[in-house]
Formats: C-alpha cells, sequence, structure tokens
C-alpha cells in the first residue's frame, strides 16, 4: 500500500459488515455516478505507467480474458458469470450498485488505481459476510429481494459472481487503456507494442523442440501458458492457426499438456472433450482442482432452518443460505467447530450433504404416504430427505448392495429420527423379484465419479473406457430393475429419478435412452428449473430428443458436484415385447448384444411374476402386450445404432467383462450364440417365440431357459 | 408359525450360555418339546452345538416382552402404552437378529417381504438383547424415550462436551434435574436447549443432589448421542 497509509488510524471503507443498505439507495447513487460511469475511468499517469510494466511483463492473459467473454453460459447470467480465479487485472468501472458503492470509497479515499483490485477483494469479502450476518433475521420475503438476479445460484456463486462483473468491467478498461497506449504511448515505449504482437502468436512447438522438452524437467508454469495460448487459437482457428498446421496437431498438444498439468490419463481428457467445448473444459478441469463448498441440510423433521443457523451461529459457524431453490439447505464457510460433530449434528438437527444431492429428491419429491424406493440408499443422505419430504409417512425401502455402507444408513436415519424405512441389502437388479408396486423409486446409480474428481482425485487417472462401460452396463440392468419396480397405475406416483455422479454420456443419456426403448416409460420434466439440458446428440449417436428434459450440473457453472438428473414416469406395467423382436432386425442388436441382461430381465420377470405372490399390487398380466414408445423415433435410431455395433464389436474384449460382472456364465454363452446366428435366422427364432409366446407364456419361459443352459 | 432348524455342526462351537439362552428361548415357545432336545443336546455337548434359526422376524416372546418392557418403564414408567396403543396406527415390537424393533403394522407387512439374512432394519430399532438375555436398550431409542420421560436430566453447555463422549455426569456439569428422583431412576439426558443428549441413571436422589460436592457423580452415562459417530458399526 501507499507511504501515506497508516494502518492504526485506517478508516473502514464500505458499507460495512453488519450495515443494512438503504431501500432504494443504489439507484439513488446511480444517478449520481451516471456521468462518471459512461466514460471511460482514466487512470493517473502513474498507474498508467505501471499498466504498461505489467503489460509488458505478462502479455497474455489479455488474450485469455478476452476469450472468455465469448464462452457461452446457459444461464440467463452468461452476460458476465465467468470463473472466479482470475482476479489481477486493472480497475474496476463495474455498473451494478454493488461496485458503484465501492467506486465512491475509493475515489474518495484517493486509492491508486493500481491497488484497486486489492480493494475489490476486501469489499467483496465485506458482502459476503454481511449475507452472513443478515442470516438470522432475514426471512423468505427478504431472500426473495436478495439476489433476484442469479438466485438459482449458490450463494457463493454469488461471490464469484461479483468477481466476475469486476473482471468484466476490467477487461473493458483494458481494452481502453490499449487504444489509449495504441495512440499516446508509442512514442513513450513502442518496444511494449512489438512484444505484444509477437506474443499474439502462438507457436506449435516442432517435433525436436518437443523432444528437448521432454528431457527437461517439466515447467508447469510454461505448460499452463501454452495451455491457454493454444486454447485461444483453437477458438479462432482460421485466423490465428500456424500456416501448414491442422487443428489435429494443436489439439493433440493440447491434450498431451491437459495430461500433464492436471494429471488427468488421456482417455478421460479425451473423454471430457467430447463433452465440453474447449474453453469450458479448462474451466471444468479448474474447478475439479478446487473443494465444492461444504453444504448442510436442514432436518425438518426435527428442527426449522431458523433455529439450526442461530444455533449454528452462536457455535461460530460461518453460513449462508444454499438459494432460492432449496429452502432447508445451508452453506457452511468456516467453521470453528467440526460441523460432522457439533451436538446439534448428533441429535439429528442437519445433514452434511452436497449440493447436488438434494437435486435428485426434489426431482423426485414424494408424496405423504406413497411407497418409495432407494435403490442404492448409502450413506442415506438422500434417503433421509425423502423421509422428511414425506414428513415420517408412507414407506421408505433403503436398499444397497454393500452391507458395510448400510451401518452409515442405519446410524443416519435414526439420527436424523426416520422412522418408515426398512432397510434391506438386496443387489439393486434382483429387486422387482423382492418387492415391487412403488409409487416412486429413485436410482442413484453407481458410477465411474467423473463427476466429483474434486472429491475423489483417484478417478482422473484410474479409470479407462472398461469401467465406463462396466458401469455403464450395470446401469442399464439397474435402470430396468428400477422401472420394473414401478408401480405405473399409482394415482399419485409412477415416477422413477435416475441419477449420476458421472457426466459421461455413456453412463447418462445413453442408459435413459436404453430404458425408453426397452420400457413403457417417458421422461418428464424434473422440475428443477437450473442446470444445462442433456444431450440429444452426442457424436455419432442420437438420443431421443425428450432428453433434453433431463439436466445436467458442472461443478464450473453450478458450483456443486459433476451430476445428472433425469425423471421418467411410467405409463404401462406391461413390458414391451417389440424390442425383443427388433433386435432380430439389427436396430436394438447392437444394445442387445452389449447388455443380454435386459430380454433374460424380460424373461425372468415375466416368470416371476407368475408366482410372485409377494408383490403387494399385482401388475397387469403381460397378455395384453403393445408396443407403444418405440414408433416415433425409430428412423432416427436406425443409423446411428448400426455405427455403434460396429464400434461394439471392435472393443468386444471389454464384453466378457461386463457380462462377468453379471456373474452368470449360461447367459454368456447364450449370448455368444446369438451374435454367431445370422440375422435371418434370429428372426425367424423370434417369430418362433412370438408365437409360443402368444399361446403360453410359461412355454415360451422354458423355451428360452432351455435354450440359455 | 415358526420354524425351529437344529443344526448339529460340530465345527462350530458357541460358548455355554449361549446355549443356554438359546434352550430358555426355544423352550419359552415349545414349552416341554424343547426339554427333550435339550437333554440329548445335553449329552452330545462337547460334539454338537445348535443354531436357533428363526424365519423372518418374529413377536417376542412373553419373556422377552416383559424383561423389555422392565426396561423401558425404568425411563417412561406408564407411558409405554402410550407407545403400543397410537392413535396413528398399530404399532408393534418385533426381533430380528437379536435386535428389537418398533414399528409400524404397515411396514411390517412389507418388511416381511424381505428375507431375513437381507433385511437389516425395520422401523426403529429400540435395543438389543444379550446373550444372557438381559435387554440392553440403544441410543436409537432416544427419539421414542425423551418425549414420553418422566425424570430428566439437564446439563450445562460446558458438560454436553464431556457427556457426549461417554463420561458420567458429574455435579458441576449438573444443570437442572427433576424433583423427587430417586436414586437409580433411569432419567433422560438434555442440554440445556432441551435438545435430547441420551439417557442413563441417577446416582444420587435429587435431595442429595443438592449438598453433594462437584466432582462427584450425579447421573451413570448409559448411551449418548455421540454414539452415532463413536459406534456406528454396532448399532446395527
Amino acid at each position: 500500500m501507499g507511504r501515506k497509509l497508516d494502518p492504526t488510524n485506517k478508516v473502514k471503507r464500505g458499507p460495512g459488515r453488519k450495515a443494512r443498505k438503504q431501500k432504494g439507495a443504489e439507484t439513488e447513487v446511480a444517478k449520481f455516478l451516471v456521468d462518471e460511469e459512461r466514460e471511460p475511468k482514466r487512470l493517473s499517469s502513474r498507474g498508467r505507467r505501471r499498466a504498461l510494466k505489467r503489460a509488458k511483463v505478462s502479455p497474455k492473459p489479455k488474450e485469455t480474458v478476452e476469450k472468455h467473454t465469448e464462452k457461452g453460459f446457459t444461464d440467463e447470467n452468461s452476460k458476465w458469470l465467468k470463473p472466479a480465479k482470475r482476479k489481477r487485472s486493472l480497475d474496476d468501472t463495474g455498473d451494478d450498485s454493488d461496485t458503484q458503492w465501492e467506486e465512491v470509497e475509493e475515489e474518495e479515499s484517493g486509492q491508486e488505481a493500481g491497488d484497486a483490485f486489492d480493494e475489490a477483494e476486501q469489499s467483496d469479502d465485506d458482502d459476503d459476510k454481511e449475507m452472513v450476518d443478515d442470516y438470522g433475521a432475514m426471512d423468505d420475503s427478504e431472500e426473495e429481494e436478495d439476489g433476484s438476479d442469479g438466485e438459482e445460484l449458490l450463494p457463493i456463486e454469488r461471490a464469484a459472481k461479483k468477481q466476475k462483473k469486476l473482471e468484466e468491467a476490467m477487461e473493458q478498461e483494458s481494452d481502453e487503456e490499449r487504444e489509449e497506449s495504441g495512440s499516446e504511448g508509442e512514442d513513450e515505449d513502442d518496444t511494449v507494442q512489438a512484444n505484444i504482437d509477437e506474443m499474439d502468436r502462438f507457436k506449435l512447438p516442432g517435433a525436436e523442440e518437443r523432444e528437448k522438452e521432454e528431457a527437461m524437467p517439466i515447467d508447469l508454469q510454461s505448460i499452463h501458458q501454452r495451455i491457454k495460448d493454444n486454447v485461444d487459437v483453437l477458438s479462432d482457428f482460421a485466423d490465428k492457426r500456424e500456416e501448414g498446421k491442422g487443428r489435429a496437431e494443436y489439439l493433440s498438444l493440447l491434450k498431451k499438456d491437459l495430461c500433464t498439468y492436471y494429471s488427468y490419463n488421456w482417455f478421460l481428457i479425451e473423454k471430457l472433450l467430447d463433452i465440453f467445448p474447449l474453453s469450458e473444459l479448462v474451466d471444468f478441469l479448474e474447478a475439479n482442482e478446487i473443494q465444492r463448498p461444504v453444504t448442510i441440510r436442514t432436518n425438518t423433521l426435527k428442527t426449522r432452518r431458523r433455529d439450526l443457523a442461530q444455533a449454528l451461529i452462536n457455535r461460530g459457524v460461518n453460513l449462508d443460505p444454499i438459494g432460492k431453490w432449496s429452502k432447508v439447505g445451508l452453506v457452511i464457510f468456516d467453521s470453528s467447530v467440526p460441523i460432522g460433530a457439533t451436538p446439534e449434528y448428533l441429535a439429528g438437527h442437519y445433514m452434511l450433504q452436497g449440493a447436488s444431492s438434494f437435486l435428485p429428491v426434489m426431482a423426485l419429491s414424494p408424496q405423504e404416504g406413497e411407497s418409495v424406493l432407494d435403490m442404492s440408499c448409502a450413506p442415506g443422505g438422500k434417503t433421509t430427505y425423502m423421509a422428511q419430504l414425506m414428513r415420517n409417512t408412507g414407506i421408505i425401502v433403503a436398499n444397497d448392495a454393500n452391507a458395510d455402507r448400510l451401518k452409515s444408513v442405519m446410524g443416519n436415519l435414526h439420527r436424523l429420527g426416520v422412522t418408515n424405512t426398512i432397510i434391506c441389502n438386496y443387489d439393486g437388479r434382483q429387486f422387482p423379484k423382492v418387492m415391487g408396486g412403488f409409487d416412486r423409486v429413485l436410482l442413484d446409480a453407481p458410477c465411474s465419479g467423473t463427476g466429483v474428481i474434486s472429491k475423489d482425485p483417484a478417478v482422473k487417472t484410474s479409470k479407462d473406457e472398461a469401467d465406463i462401460q462396466r458401469s455403464a452396463h450395470l446401469q442399464k440392468e439397474l435402470i430396468l430393475s428400477a422401472i420394473d419396480s414401478l408401480n405405473a397405475d399409482s394415482p399419485s406416483g409412477g415416477y422413477l429419478v435416475y441419477c449420476t455422479c458421472s457426466i459421461t454420456v455413456e453412463e447418462n443419456e445413453w442408459v435413459v435412452d436404453y430404458a425408453l426403448k426397452k420400457r413403457n416409460v417417458k421422461l418428464v420434466p424434473t422440475g428443477l428449473d437450473f442446470g444445462k439440458e442433456g444431450f440429444t446428440r452426442f457424436k455419432e449417436r442420437r438420443f431421443h430428443p425428450s432428453l433434453r428434459l433431463s439436466r445436467r450440473f458442472y461443478p464450473h457453472s453450478h458450483n456443486m458436484d459433476g451430476f445428472f438428473v433425469a425423471k421418467l414416469k411410467k405409463f404401462s406395467n406391461t413390458i414391451p415385447v417389440k424390442p425383443v423382436n427388433k433386435t432380430a432386425e439389427a436396430d436394438d442388436e447392437p444394445i442387445g448384444t452389449e447388455t443380454p441382461a435386459p430380454s433374460n430381465e424380460t424373461a425372468r420377470k415375466s416368470a416371476t411374476k407368475t408366482k410372485a405372490k409377494k408383490q403387494p399390487i399385482s401388475k397387469p398380466d403381460t397378455e395384453t402386450k403393445k408396443e407403444t414408445n418405440e414408433s416415433p423415433a425409430k428412423g432416427m435410431w436406425e443409423k446411428p445404432t448400426r455405427v455403434l455395433k460396429k464400434k461394439r464389436k471392435v472393443e468386444g474384449t471389454t464384453q466378457p467383462k461386463t457380462v462377468a460382472v453379471e456373474g452368470n456364465a449360461a447367459k454368456r454363452e447364450g449370448v455368444g450364440e446369438k451374435k454367431k446366428g445370422s440375422k435371418f435366422e434370429k428372426k425367424d427364432e423370434q417369430k418362433r417365440k412370438r408365437l409360443m409366446k402368444k399361446n403360453n407364456r410359461m412355454g415360451k419361459n422354458k423355451f428360452r431357459k432351455l435354450q440359455r443352459v | 408359525m415358526l420354524n425351529i432348524h437344529y443344526i448339529l455342526d460340530p465345527a462350530y462351537r458357541m460358548c455355554r450360555h449361549t446355549i443356554a439362552s438359546c434352550f430358555r428361548l426355544a423352550s419359552s415357545v415349545f414349552g416341554t418339546h424343547v426339554c427333550l432336545v435339550s437333554a440329548a443336546v445335553e449329552q452330545l455337548k462337547p460334539l454338537f452345538c445348535i443354531i436357533l434359526y428363526i424365519i423372518n422376524m418374529r413377536p417376542l416372546t412373553d419373556d422377552e416382552t416383559k424383561i423389555m418392557f422392565e426396561k423401558l418403564s425404568k425411563y417412561i414408567g406408564e407411558n409405554i402404552k402410550l407407545l403400543v396403543d397410537r392413535p396413528d396406527g398399530t404399532y408393534c415390537f418385533r426381533l430380528h437378529k437379536d435386535r428389537v424393533f418398533y414399528i409400524s403394522e404397515k411396514i411390517l407387512k412389507l418388511a416381511t417381504n424381505i428375507s431375513r439374512d437381507k433385511l437389516v432394519s425395520a422401523g426403529t430399532c429400540f435395543g438389543k438383547f444379550t446373550k444372557t438375555q438381559k435387554f440392553r436398550l440403544h441410543i436409537t431409542a432416544l427419539d421414542f424415550l425423551a418425549p414420553y420421560a418422566k425424570f430428566k436430566v439437564w446439563v450445562k453447555p460446558g458438560a454436553e462436551q464431556s457427556f457426549l463422549y461417554g463420561n458420567h455426569i458429574l455435579k458441576s456439569g449438573l444443570g437442572r434435574i427433576t424433583e423427587n428422583t430417586e436414586q437409580y431412576q433411569g432419567v433422560v439426558v438434555y442440554s440445556m436447549a432441551d435438545v435430547p443428549l441420551g439417557f442413563g441413571v441417577a446416582a444420587k436422589s435429587t435431595q442429595v443432589c443438592r449438598h453433594v460436592d462437584p466432582m462427584s457423580i450425579v447421573v451413570f452415562h448409559q448411551a449418548d448421542i455421540g454414539e452415532y459417530i463413536r459406534c456406528e458399526d454396532t448399532l446395527t
């Protein structure tokens, strides 16, 4: 800071932590400031010189900043919503009310422009704390007022947002400054100009250069710089490319750099590159390096959010409501006590739970008195949320395949005072046999965990194609058995929510698309008003158009773990048989070969149905079979899946593994046979089966069973 | 009805009192019939052990009910009947793997679908029967003890932590205590903010508590909500 600044009698700037802003004060101030704001702020001479010096030292960041303006966000905040990490820049001429406050103060204090970003940061902090302290007195109406613009975001993001606003302002400033220096700064220092020009051009290192580099120890700094430059070039390839170098060369260098800098394996980087546009990819990778905020959920069975917040504030916890979209969530900024061991925690007043875990339950919205199945419940966060939405009425069946993890479920359910739950330890795939006829089912499928890399960095290197395929296969089996456990005739329900903490398309859209083909289900809106739409087309795959009703959440754009949520409604209890025929016509074949389960599933299912008297609500029999949801987009699917088929055959090595997961050797044999047989043979076979089915369902089952043995 | 399988397995050795308790349980169900078997096993004891295998959750036997209700009544007195006769549906106690669960009839019906070895819990776990046929209340029962508790103890905020770590309550940490608490009366422990923290047994009567020195124990610790973290594994 400046020489004259005496820290002992430093006057507090800004509205102060606990100050409440007068209503309408912002607009008042805006009137005063209007003129100053419109025209670009002139820097002091020293400030200008410093800016030049900065430009000389690192002319690059400017470019990357520019790049970030082009990047799109789906939210309405896209205008100024940008990653929070790059703070360093020149000055702010913010146009929103908060920055205006700061602006006034700065000018008064005569602070030099170069130091302004410190200032901005500081006042940002102030703002955060102000929100926190306000909390206790805050009621719902007030909540609505504050942050009316970006309510669907986490409050912690509001801070980031502000930062971004600042950044944008700074960027404008720097543009203007450049113009300035273009006109008047030339005589001062023309080497700067030349320098910038030179650095703007990013040169692709040649083969020998790379070899040289490999011999040297890795310089992360330069790699980071190179990633930025590379992304910059790729985003405007026509203009910025080097003559004679192709996009592939740039991309391969970029991938290599990303692998080294963020320490991912090649496979995962390629996967992510398919999902995100380049600029977003870097943000995503950056976001995976930082932890998500700690969030808790109030247990409304035992307390209210306001009481809980007060009790925690008294224990020295710094918290804030999670956002407009949740009435029960709180974000913990920092805490002087361990948040997982306070007496309130032990008394079951809240549950430690990631923000993203709220979403599937909110999408499911279980009603009082319903019977709900949570297929993979551990450690019980979502289960307890369901119980509190149902006010401890109805029945929840909490299932998990892992007996050890059920201990924590047991603890959490009892701690939170949930009494309407049955905890059991089945494999989810067996479920419709055990119990069926649920009003709602939540399937939080086991996944590769590519959305929670910040929690578990091991994912970066440990996953490969086989892992993704394996979990996708398991998920397909689970989603079918989840659908089969549903009761479509339930007056209030018949809904399935499918979610994963993975962001790969194979484990999400593809699985849902598969379920759409195999069962009488349709996608319905999730009821979540934020998040990005699911993919309907991905590379060579085309999914059902309704998949845009599913929602994706990313760490860099929503500040929560990467997540996928889809809500399905079952509209008929019959299991369509047409898909089985389709396998013969090579339409559904790729998926059929890849997951032999479903066809067996139908067989098993119908076999069990006859003897399953345990099912509380008996399903209408499969006699009235009809094929309904296949027809509309059949033509659309046909081609891409065929491509897939080829691909799958190439990847045949993974095949035995995925089947082995199911642990049924007989099935594998069956699949092998199926594969060998020609299309026409199969068609005949299917016809025969269908005939048999018409006459006697049991007979058909026996037949198929025999075949498989 | 109940199915009891006697599995004679030389490799499986159970300690003696387990066998004894099995027999006590079995004889209370089947009466004299089991005594014959027990006599036979008595002869073969060095070689054979017996495992009682009971399909599904079963209702408590009369003995078990008596033992458990005696224990419960130490804390909530005659309020037990409020647990059994509830306006919002029939609730009952069921035994599963030595644990006693308190479940509504509706949930129980659904729970019968689940095979014995796959069922972990249903409703609320109240506690477990030890191998010596004593009933031990678990902290999970606190939700049902606290609202009906007859005798209560409040601990000061400073002593909260100590109690939650499994220590007895000293006079210095005692905030309030119900009048007329007898010695060795079961009490439910609350924080000063009326959050139930656990339960225990009064070490001294209210009268004596008044005059006792600050470092002496006034409530013996039995269970506290800290156990949700400390002994998560043993809750099930």
